[in-house]
């Protein structure tokens, strides 16, 4: 049985556990609004370069001839993973739902004798998966989404990724980030970024209509200065803009994740007062009563 | 403002999106846009037209006269017979330019020109040089008028 003394002293310590857990809680769903809203307002851009590229690649006949990021080289030996995680830890399993799927990628690709290289973004994937994969991590960017994510970020990790491949360092590159369905769930997803798979023609409903004029007018676009010149321009920027999109959307899942957790810490932390506080209780009067029946029994024995 | 155009409208939509945001919305009688080949105007009903951009300044004409001013430091810009769509991945109204900035980024720029080692960042450097002096001379012309 611990003392009334020790009783004390852990419910302060969980009282205070609490207060840590419910400001974290606030300051990732304060934060976590500004990230929604800035994936909300990147979100124009990326679907309009999106059709845009749909709209060139239609306009190709074949990939052959077609710049490299889009048409791949010609094996696919050599695989680039850029695994997207957060900085820091409390957040749920969110950099563990990341490291396992990157675990089972690597576990497939080396099944199939390719070569893997991993580019961390972010500390938490780096140490989730040094120790079984130390050897293949070239690099870790850290702080990258420190204060959310910009552009320029962004911009910077795809050029690199652009010149990486240009020295032909790899055939491949995928990026593992978690999607924001929720503020409750997110979703690892893998997304293809070089070479670029065109989106298929996702028929929204509404715009079913409107895609079908597009598509009568594809083949009538004039290209200024020449379709190939613009391909090797945007495909850079698709990467960057793709990128940005991953780091947006890892963001806002990550104080997603960051507040669910939080929240339930906290509720943990309540649970475990209301336990503690009753089993303090419990002890005093029993001591109480202790006391009493002492006091009596040596009164009486007088 | 007219609601957004339907067949036969007599005039452009324009949009123009950043990464960060969408920018501006909004019908004009006239666009004219910094193409990479020249910078070339769009008028309703023009023939699809997929051109890249170099840095420069967009103009929105109502009628004869220019509305907005908006700079661009390159990009993409789709043109249909009713809409003209910019993507930029840096877009600033020209009015909300200040010249102390955009002289300090060319001063940058110009530094970074100057410090540049290989082909790639020299190149990279000149291009923003460019991009800087375009953007320092239109916050001028604006202040000016």
């Amino acid at each position: 049985m611990p003392s009334l003394k020790d009783l004390r002293i852990r419910i302060t310590s969980v009282k205070s556990t609490q207060k840590i857990t419910s400001a974290m809680k606030m300051v990732a769903a304060s934060k976590l609004r500004r990230a929604q809203a800035a994936a909300e307002e990147a979100r124009p851009y990326a679907d309009l370069m999106e059709r845009m590229l749909a709209t060139l690649t239609a306009s190709l006949p074949t990939l052959e001839g077609a710049p490299p990021l889009l048409a791949g080289t010609d094996s696919e030996d050599v695989h680039l993973i850029v695994v997207v995680t957060a900085d820091r830890g409390l957040c749920g399993g969110f950099n563990n739902n990341i490291a396992r799927e990157v675990r089972q990628h690597v576990q497939a690709l080396h099944n199939e004798g390719k070569t893997v290289k991993l580019l961390c973004v972010g500390r938490k994937g780096r140490d989730a998966l040094n120790r079984d994969y130390g050897s293949i991590i070239f690099d870790t960017l850290e702080h990258v989404t420190r204060t959310g994510a910009d552009f320029e970020t962004a911009a910077g990790i795809a050029g690199r990724l652009v010149e990486m491949f240009e020295a032909g360092e790899f055939d491949v590159c995928t990026v593992i980030f978690n999607t924001f369905k929720s503020v409750i769930s997110q979703q690892v997803t893998p997304l293809r970024l070089i070479p670029f798979s065109v989106p298929e023609a996702t028929g929204k409903d509404e715009d079913a209509e409107k895609d079908a004029e597009e598509d009568a007018f594809k083949a009538l676009y004039i290209m200024e200065p020449s379709e190939e010149e613009i391909l090797e321009e945007i495909l850079p920027r698709n990467l960057s803009v793709q990128m940005f999109r991953a780091l947006l959307e890892s963001y806002a899942s990550e104080q997603g994740a960051r507040m669910t957790s939080m929240d339930n810490a906290t509720r943990n932390a309540g649970e475990m007062i209301d336990d503690l506080t009753l089993t303090y209780n419990r002890t005093r009067q029993a001591d109480i009563t202790k006391e009493l029946i002492e006091i009596i029994s040596g009164a009486e024995a007088l | 403002m007219s609601e957004s155009t339907t067949e036969g409208a007599d005039k452009v939509h324009f949009e123009l999106v950043t990464p960060a945001r969408l920018l501006a919305t909004e019908d004009a009688d006239m666009v004219v846009v910094p193409g990479g080949d020249g910078d070339f105007g769009v008028l309703p009903g023009h023939a699809p037209l997929l051109s890249s951009l170099r840095a420069g300044v967009v103009h929105l004409y109502d009628g004869d006269a220019i509305v907005e001013r908006i700079f661009v430091s390159g990009g993409f810009a789709e043109v249909t017979a009713e809409r003209c769509t910019v993507l930029a991945e840096e877009a600033v109204r020209v009015a909300e330019i200040a010249q102390d900035e955009a002289g300090q980024r060319l001063d940058a720029a110009r530094q970074r020109l100057a410090e540049a080692d290989d082909e790639k960042d020299r190149k990279q450097a000149e291009l923003d040089v460019n991009s800087a002096e375009i953007m320092v001379a239109a916050a001028k012309e604006h202040g000016g008028g």
